[in-house]
């Protein structure tokens, strides 16, 4: 099925407990060559038919106004999935 | 006067929501997120929980609820709306208060009983209160962190919209120390601390007089009344 990708992160200047959390175990664990790591999300929306502009444009909209909170999070990208990607 | 309690999926202190409006002499009257209906109601209680498992963000589906639309309506025209912790991330999400609410920065769920200094009694909810008056009621939160721009604020401390703020330690990295805010009108007020954990001696947070005798969250609800009553 067609699918269109969101993904939305925290905002750069806010901290992410999680992210922060994950990267003090991967220290623990030794990987000493990761600074820093921050956790956002990735939502796959199907689509019944083609992807058009218009259900791109309407996944920009609920991106913005659902799938993320503009004050505390950024959308990162709104695009169609590779017709042979992982997610298909 | 009937107070009405709405119950989500996943809401947790409707009851005890229900039970301090009651003890505060409203009569509370039980709402479902799925109807649109408000039952006549006087005012309204976002209750703490976790709705919707805290999916996509905290609060934020069930601020998407048939019913949000009729409270948003309501709180547009004045009624006084509360929301508790789960309520108050309803409350941001809807976008009837600003800023957002972010997972503690310790990373880990807080429940203590807590100090906090009341810092406007002229909201339809704080109006019982001295003003400056510190209140200990129960805090319990994983994400909990208040957040907003610089503008913002600047406009919350400078409008006198910060209605209740942290004392000692600062238990999830609110910036500055805030607890609660309000809307202009001081009809909406959110705040992550549970008043409605703190209506009844014997039940309520420990104090020097006596163990569970805490009652500071009544006035809360007292202060909605006498506003409904005005």
């Amino acid at each position: 099925m067609p699918t269109i990708v969101v993904e939305v992160m925290p905002k750069a200047e806010l901290l992410d407990p999680a992210g922060k959390a994950v990267a003090g175990a991967l220290a623990r664990l030794g990987h000493t060559e990761f600074a820093n790591v921050r956790i956002g999300k990735r939502f796959e929306l199907t689509v019944e038919g083609p992807i058009t502009e218009a259900t791109l444009a309407a996944a920009r909209t609920i991106a913005e106004e659902m799938l993320s909170n503009q004050v505390i999070e950024d959308v990162i990208s709104v695009h169609e999935a590779p017709a042979s990607g992982a997610s298909a | 006067m009937r107070v009405g309690v709405i119950t989500f999926p996943g809401s947790l202190d409707d009851r005890d929501a229900q039970r301090a409006i009651r003890l505060a002499g409203a009569e509370p009257v039980a709402l479902w997120h799925g109807e649109h209906d408000l039952k006549k109601v006087d005012a309204i209680v976002l209750p703490g929980g976790f709705s919707y498992g805290d999916y996509l963000r905290c609060g934020a589906i069930a601020s998407h609820s048939p019913i949000m639309a009729e409270v948003v309506d309501a709180a547009n025209k004045g009624m006084p709306v509360l929301g508790i912790c789960n309520g108050f991330q309803m409350l941001v999400e809807a976008h009837l208060l600003p800023g957002g609410l972010i997972r503690n920065d310790h990373g880990r769920f807080v429940r203590r009983d807590q100090m906090i200094r009341v810092e406007n009694n002229r909201t339809d909810w704080t109006n019982k209160f001295d003003e400056s008056e510190e209140i200990v009621i129960p805090l319990k939160n994983g994400e909990g962190g208040y957040i907003a721009d610089k503008a913002t604020l600047d406009r919350l401390e400078g409008d006198g919209l910060v209605t209740f703020r942290y004392l000692g330690v600062n238990p999830n990295g609110s910036l500055n120390d805030i607890a609660g805010i309000s809307n202009e009108r001081g009809n909406v007020v959110g705040l992550m601390p549970h008043p409605e954990h703190a209506v009844e001696r014997g039940f309520g947070p420990n104090t020097a007089d006596a163990m569970r005798s805490g009652i500071d969250g009544l006035r809360i609800f007292t202060s909605m009344i006498a506003k409904v009553l005005a």
